[in-house]
């Protein structure tokens, strides 16, 4: 697929994507078996369930005993207006809400079966298996772009370096950057463009191999072109991975997403195949937020 | 386009230490740095019983007629703290009504009345005069200031002002005055920078609003800026006092060193801080080093409430904090 | 509004503009004066004999500081080897763990001790150092300008490391690093350049301190060849010159001046290029 293209046919191609697609892929004949029994022997299985998920940051109560399944290798969008609770269950499902002091939370999240909030689990772990892109892209400023690829893996006790090198252009080729920035590994990651900065950002998380990745309006801030490189590498990531994404922009989630989630004051109000959110939607706040009439 | 296929092989998870350590670095790095910074109160519980240990005699001695008594006399072992805690209060006063009109009406010059490219290089002045040291001052002070000072300001002042108490009697050039005068040029540019953050942190709504009434530049600074920042400026001030208290090596080279206290600001005086510089290391006899060690005593008591009653009154004023000089 | 009124209100203006400016000339004046004076009086005794020689008698001219000088290099040394490391680690612990109840007090104390005179130090560290080793030593120096920089460089570092955006830690953390590895490795790694700069100004700001030297390393008119024997320091020797009643010392003491100032003044000029790009605030 050509990457580069003028934004005039970038909305044609949107137009064909439009239809979601709800069928699992075969298993990847390459992958290597032994960790991966569990979600490649059958079509949908789950990779997250919620089960009656709280979360309250001292007494305010920010998320209402959401439950649902996040189906793994698709993409799952979590769409609603500001302020719904979508960046909270996002960073709920690889524990980074707990870094607000009084976050506190109840319900249950498990990752392919395992509970993720069990006592012996720590967080440091579950991290590593669902990883997480930012808003604003946020490559550490004093590493080069190879640096930055690899750190998560260097700070993790991976030594040889071979398989650093090797990681670092897998994950390159996958956040498709490789071949804007195989010739200036070592350049500082910050003299990259915001689009380009925002994919590393993606092959950093890659790099780690998580089995999740979870996705913070991460092309909020780029100009169309770049999010266009963004929805299209979603769409192929999705092969390898499974993806959660928030997003306020409706096209998007329909343009991109299996399934969505609406969320309207910390509250699941309808969770669906996206094609059925977005055409005939079950609630009808649901409708009334996906025609644009609030929110 | 690609087909990564190994791209969810935990590897790292398998390479990684087991739990339990990584754990132990979470809580080791965290006590250490907590470790570290409890050392604050390591070191102020040290200091301030080093000196109590250390002015233990003296306090048994004399009790609180060390802090009323004048007499300083090493011979017979009397020892009382007046005349130095008179030199400290006067070479300060001094030096705050010099410098906190020059500091303030600078840090005003330079956030709100200066022309934009000359704000820069001022400030760079100012923070160069902030680290020169006080030895190099008062190597300064005793060669060009003071002489200058008996042979020029001193006699102009008798005859100006003579009138008054404070401007008679023998000129000897090194003096009260000498020694307050050295001690505003050392907190000058102390004031004058902590002012500044605190002007510049006054709300640029607050000046808009002013603005918009069609006040011009000054009126703008003196209805909008100077009456918010007020208590933020007396905290500078406090501060620069809490400076002036513990100055040491400038005043004690231009003060006289003569334990007296007298009306006039042309004699010979000392201050706490410089009595210790100047006797300690020659004290012989227990007493008279444990006089020295409470007079530190005093001088620290002094000057931790002075500094903590600036540090309030900056917190008070919210967000620009004294930032160390 | 009469246009009267409005002439009077931008003479007013005009009158409190120059008025400012004459004071801010006014408090750097001494600065010029100082420097005026230093040069005047101190260039004609540095020379090469000024650093590589030992003090002369009095009487014999010519000798130099060699001593003095190498003297704060080990004084300032040992006080860095002492002061950064607490220095670093205890800013690190107010920024990063800052939802802890101790943070406040922390702050509070470390500006408190910011504001303890130098020369009660001094004695601090002779009753703690001095007395018990029987000796002045370049040791009993050491530290007590290393604990004078402990909260300088606690509170710089501290707002150095705040300035590090969070969205650097959160992806840190999202990678699954641990926490104190994102500290060490990304955040301070981050903010490097400030935290140096931190050190380097608390370095710059004890080179001078000549009270708490006093009673500690006391001064030495030769070289030092035990770190438990007194030493001499720059500060030191400028002051036990200046106040001499020799003329050649004077002139020594002038010379040892320009050349300490011209140290201090060099670290803060580095500061300040090193600090004209400050840290990237990205996210």
């Amino acid at each position: 697929m050509n990457l580069i293209m003028p934004p005039e046919e970038e909305k044609i191609i949107s137009q064909t994507r439009r239809e979601p697609r709800v069928e699992s892929r075969e298993p990847n004949p390459d992958a290597l078996p032994s960790a991966l029994d569990s979600r490649t022997s059958t079509a949908s299985i789950s990779a997250l369930t919620v089960k009656n998920l709280s979360i309250y940051f001292g007494k305010n109560q920010v998320l209402k005993s959401v439950s649902l399944e996040v189906q793994a290798r698709a993409v799952t969008a979590i769409i609603g207006p500001s302020g719904c609770g979508k960046s909270t269950f996002l960073r709920a499902l690889n524990r980074m809400h707990e870094l607000v002091p009084e976050a506190r939370m109840t319900g249950e999240i498990r990752l392919f079966g395992e509970d993720i909030y069990a006592g012996r689990v720590e967080p440091v772990i579950v991290r590593r298996r669902v990883g997480m892109v930012f808003q604003k892209s946020n490559p550490f400023p004093t590493m080069s772009i190879a640096d930055n690829v690899t750190v998560g893996l260097r700070l993790n006790g991976v030594r040889a370096r071979a398989t650093l090198v090797d990681r670092m252009e897998k994950s390159l080729r996958m956040a498709a950057l490789w071949d804007e920035v195989k010739d200036r590994l070592h350049a500082p990651a910050i003299s990259l463009s915001g689009g380009q900065q925002q994919r590393l950002c993606i092959a950093r998380a890659l790099a780690v191999q998580p089995e999740v990745l979870l996705m913070d309006e991460p092309a909020s801030a780029l100009d169309p072109l770049a999010t266009a490189k963004i929805e299209d590498l979603i769409l192929e990531l999705k092969k390898d991975f499974t993806i959660v994404i928030v997003t306020h922009n409706m096209q998007q989630a329909a343009r991109i997403s299996d399934f969505t989630a609406f969320l309207y004051l910390g509250e699941l109000i309808e969770f669906d195949a996206t094609r059925k959110i977005f055409t005939s939607p079950a609630r009808k706040q649901t409708e009334d937020y996906v025609t644009g009439r609030f929110g | 386009m690609m087909n990564q296929a190994d791209s969810i092989v935990p590897e790292s998870m398998a390479t990684a230490q087991p739990p339990a350590v990584r754990q132990l670095g979470d809580r080791v790095f965290k006590w250490l740095t907590l470790l570290m910074a409890l050392s604050v109160f390591a070191l102020i519980v040290l200091v301030g019983f080093e000196l109590w240990r250390g002015s233990h005699l003296a306090l048994q001695k004399f009790g609180w007629r060390f802090l009323s008594s004048s007499e300083w006399d090493p011979v017979n072992e009397q020892f009382g703290a007046l005349p130095f805690i008179f030199g400290t209060v006067v070479s300060s006063l001094i030096a705050l009504l010099i410098a906190v009109p020059l500091s303030i009406a600078s840090a005003v010059f330079l956030t709100e009345l200066a022309p934009p490219w000359l704000r820069q290089p001022l400030t760079v002045f100012i923070e160069l005069l902030a680290a020169v040291p006080s030895v190099i001052l008062g190597l300064w002070g005793i060669f060009v200031m003071v002489p200058w000072l008996r042979e020029h300001l001193f006699l102009w002042l008798r005859s100006a002002l003579g009138f008054l108490p404070l401007f008679q009697g023998p000129i000897y050039g090194v003096s009260f005055l000498a020694g307050g005068i050295i001690i505003a040029i050392m907190i000058v540019p102390i004031i004058t920078s902590v002012s500044r953050e605190i002007l510049r942190s006054v709300p640029g709504l607050q000046r808009e609003a002013a603005y918009a009434l069609g006040a011009t530049r000054w009126e703008v600074t003196r209805i909008a800026v100077l009456s918010y920042a007020k208590k933020g400026l007396f905290g500078a001030v406090i501060l620069g006092l809490g400076r002036a208290l513990g100055e040491t090596m400038a005043v004690t080279m231009v003060i006289g060193n003569n334990p007296q206290i007298a009306p006039s600001l042309f004699a010979p005086g000392y201050t706490l801080a410089s009595v210790i510089a100047n006797e300690f290391n020659e004290a012989t006899g227990d007493v008279y080093r444990s006089g020295l060690f409470e007079i530190g005593l005093v001088l620290l008591g002094v000057t931790i409430l002075v500094n903590a009653a600036a540090q309030l009154l900056l917190k008070t004023f919210g967000g620009a904090g004294a930032k160390p000089q | 509004m009469t246009a009267s009124n409005h002439r009077w209100r931008k003479t007013k203006n005009a009158l409190v503009q120059a008025l400012t400016l004459v004071c801010a000339l006014l408090v750097i004046a001494p600065l010029a004066f100082v420097f005026y004076y230093l040069v005047k009086s101190g260039i004609g005794a540095v020379n090469w004999d000024f650093f590589t020689k030992l003090p002369k008698p009095v009487g014999e001219g010519g000798g130099g500081m060699a001593n003095a000088i190498a003297g704060s290099f080990i004084l300032l040394g040992i006080a860095a080897i002492i002061g950064m490391p607490v220095g670093v680690l205890a800013g690190v612990y107010l920024s990063e763990y800052a939802s802890s109840r101790l943070t406040g007090p922390i702050r509070f104390g470390a500006d408190v001790l910011n504001g303890v005179p130098s020369i009660i130090w001094g004695i601090v560290v002779y009753a703690l150092m001095v007395l018990p080793m029987r000796t002045y030593s370049a040791w009993a120096g050491g530290v007590v300008l290393g604990m004078m920089m402990i909260p300088l460089i606690m509170r710089t570092t501290e707002e150095v490391l705040l300035l590090v955006p969070d969205g650097y830690r959160e992806a840190a953390l999202a990678l699954g690093i641990a926490q104190w590895r994102t500290i060490a490795q990304i955040v301070v790694r981050t903010a490097l350049k400030g935290i140096v700069t931190g050190v380097l100004l608390a370095v710059a700001r004890v080179a001078g301190e000549t009270a708490p030297l006093i009673f500690t390393a006391l001064g030495n008119r030769f070289w030092n060849n035990n770190l438990s024997d007194p030493i001499a320091a720059l500060p030191l020797q400028i002051f036990s010159y200046a106040i001499s009643p020799y003329d050649d010392w004077h002139r020594q003491a002038w010379a040892g001046a320009l050349v300490l100032l011209l140290l201090i003044t060099a670290i803060n000029v580095t500061v300040r290029v090193l600090t004209r790009d400050r840290i990237h605030k990205n996210p």
